[in-house]
């Protein structure tokens, strides 16, 4: 098979009767990750480590965001050798990220064949206006949001999946709290509102108007929804939970932490059994030193999240 | 609470007089780990059936019957054997209670699995089955179709076909002769996602194996749980032995695995149609 067989492609004409790339197989992959915990990883030896700690599925980058942040310069797609290594290192799930507006880095990430595309501010926007048309791929999408009209905007693009986007790289979890309150604030807010008065609401949130109209049907986002940015301990994973997301991704919370082995696996503990404060207290025993963190109340910190709206 | 909404909807879906007392009776539980578990409780409700979260062995006393998940494998896998919930569902299975595994549940059901992660995995075994676990590759090759009913479905009523999403789906590449086909996929030789060893068997061949029946013990590699046709589900209940009453009361066993702040329980999601975009059954 070409390319390691890391490219797995069928002929014309196979599966005839079948049809790839609706958008039900892309929701599919999100629901099948749905109370699991996806992982940033920088190389196959820290792939192997999520996967044996129970990530859902890892997300391959060449620097995690602490470093992004340390180092500064221009955050791009990464190496797409290294990703094929990943790849080939495990059976989970395996996601990429692609500079916001960059549509050429999407379509690389699709032709190597990874199984999701985080379009995410933590790499530097390559458009300022404008998001991927995520319609045109078959690799599903996974996008950032602050609040409701940014998360369905997301949707109205393709996106097939929405995390919060919190305030990667810091390890303060004030951000993602704050992202998750606000969305599904929005949400119950929409809510409670007369179907009249819905149109005005779509207006005010800048989404379209039968997309917030089947939100306040469902009393959810219709998508997937995770929280990120900032998660650096098993209670802060928990607390995402309780507050209402389907799961959780940890950037440089567990590889920039003293004993990423045993936080990992902690992590992926903490959001099964989120809601068992006894579970949760025993988990959380002699993890080690914690990724030092960023506070977020600096005005010199960066703020990734508003590098998109 | 649920008691008297799922006493509802008994009312509401079951007017004649079917099998409602005996589904009042059974609690169906489901492997809670990760994965889809709230799809598969919110199809086992429409059929009016208590269906409860299970994380840990104790929660797995007085229920009639168990689903495992779709989701990612591995990590139930190590979930479960970090609660020493292994042994426990193997005891449940050994008893003759039913199981359904979808995708990951069916990896998980096995005797054999090839394709697995560097140090295999626990699996509970007891279906005499061989999996491939990524058999059809990755989410590039994940597809939906639809599938001929197999005769006990199509018992139940409604179409002849039912829909089938395969998401990164593993595939039964060989079956012992106990085992009973219920569907399987036309798959032209040598055009598996997946390249590994073990998966010669079906290479000449033209068909996989995608759903199997073998005693107590269901298996499917697609998502019934995505789709709005709760048939699978029947199936599985019918399975459930008559007259199963529960030994620790329902409420109890919910109470105690749950729900420290209610409200923030997520809401469901929406079951997708096979359209390009947000388009709900």
């Amino acid at each position: 098979m070409a390319n390691n067989g890391v490219v797995a492609v069928y002929g014309n004409g196979v599966l005839a009767d079948s049809k790839k790339s609706t958008y039900a197989v892309k929701v599919g992959l999100a629901q099948m990750l749905r109370g699991g915990v996806i992982m940033d990883v920088i190389d196959a030896e820290q792939a192997r480590i999520a996967e044996e700690a129970g990530a859902a599925a890892v997300m391959a980058l060449e620097r995690v965001p602490a470093d992004i942040r340390a180092q500064g310069g221009v955050a791009r797609m990464s190496d797409p050798q290294m990703i094929k290594d990943i790849k080939n290192a495990v059976t989970i799930p395996v996601m990429a990220k692609a500079r916001i507006g960059h549509f050429v880095e999407a379509q690389i990430l699709e032709a190597i064949g990874v199984d999701f595309i985080d379009e995410s501010e933590v790499l530097t926007p390559a458009d300022d206006q404008h998001h991927i048309n995520k319609h045109n791929f078959h690799i599903p999408f996974v996008c950032g949001c602050r609040n409701l009209g940014e998360a369905l905007r997301r949707v109205a693009e393709g996106s097939a999946m929405i995390r919060t986007k919190g305030e990667a790289g810091t390890g303060d979890v004030v951000e993602a709290v704050r992202h998750v309150r606000t969305v599904l604030g929005d949400i119950r807010r929409l809510q409670a509102l007369d179907d009249d008065e819905v149109f005005t609401f779509a207006k005010q949130i800048a989404a379209p108007y039968e997309l917030v109209r089947q939100t306040k049907q469902l009393g959810r986002l219709p998508v997937v929804n995770f929280a990120a940015g900032g998660v650096a301990t098993p209670a802060d994973a928990a607390l995402m939970m309780q507050l209402g997301c389907d799961g959780v991704f940890v950037g440089s919370g567990i590889f920039k932490s003293g004993d990423p082995v045993r936080r990992a696996r902690a992590i992926v503990q903490a959001v099964t059994h989120y809601n068992d404060p006894h579970v949760l207290a025993e988990i959380s025993c002699g993890l080690g030193e914690a990724m030092v963190g960023i506070n977020i109340s600096d005005k010199k910190v960066e703020r990734f999240a508003e590098r998109s709206d | 609470m649920t008691q008297m909404r799922s006493e509802e909807l008994f009312r509401h879906l079951c007017s004649d007089s079917c099998r409602c007392e005996r589904k009042a009776e059974m609690a169906v539980g489901v492997l809670a780990l990760q994965g889809s578990f709230k799809e598969h409780i919110v199809a086992l409700r429409k059929l009016g059936v208590d269906a409860v979260e299970v994380r840990k062995p104790e929660q797995l006393s007085g229920l009639s019957g168990l689903i495992i998940p779709g989701g990612e494998s591995t990590t139930m896998a190590k979930l479960a054997e970090q609660y020493k919930l292994i042994p426990a569902l193997k005891d449940f299975g050994i008893s003759g209670k039913p199981i359904w595994g979808t995708c990951a549940g069916l990896i998980f059901l096995a005797d054999k699995a090839v394709g697995q992660k560097i140090g295999g995995q626990a699996l509970l075994g007891g279906l005499d089955c061989t999996v491939h676990r990524n058999y059809f590759g990755s989410q590039l090759n994940s597809f939906e179709t639809e599938l001929p009913a197999p005769p006990a479905l199509a018992e139940i009523g409604g179409s002849e076909n039912f829909r089938a999403v395969f998401i990164r789906a593993p595939a039964i590449v060989d079956a012992g002769p106990n085992v009973e086909v219920l569907a399987a996929l036309d798959v032209p030789s040598g055009e598996s996602g997946a390249s590994s060893p073990g998966n010669e068997a079906e290479e000449k061949g033209q068909k996989v194996i995608v759903a199997v029946r073998q005693g107590n013990l269901l298996a499917t590699a697609f998502h019934p749980e995505l789709t709005g046709d709760t048939r699978w589900h029947s199936l599985f209940l019918k399975m459930v032995p008559k007259g199963g009453k529960a030994d620790v009361p329902v409420k109890a066993v919910e109470e105690s695995a749950s729900l420290i702040r209610p409200f923030t329980d997520p809401k469901d999601l929406p079951v997708f149609r096979d359209a390009s975009f947000l388009v709900f059954e």
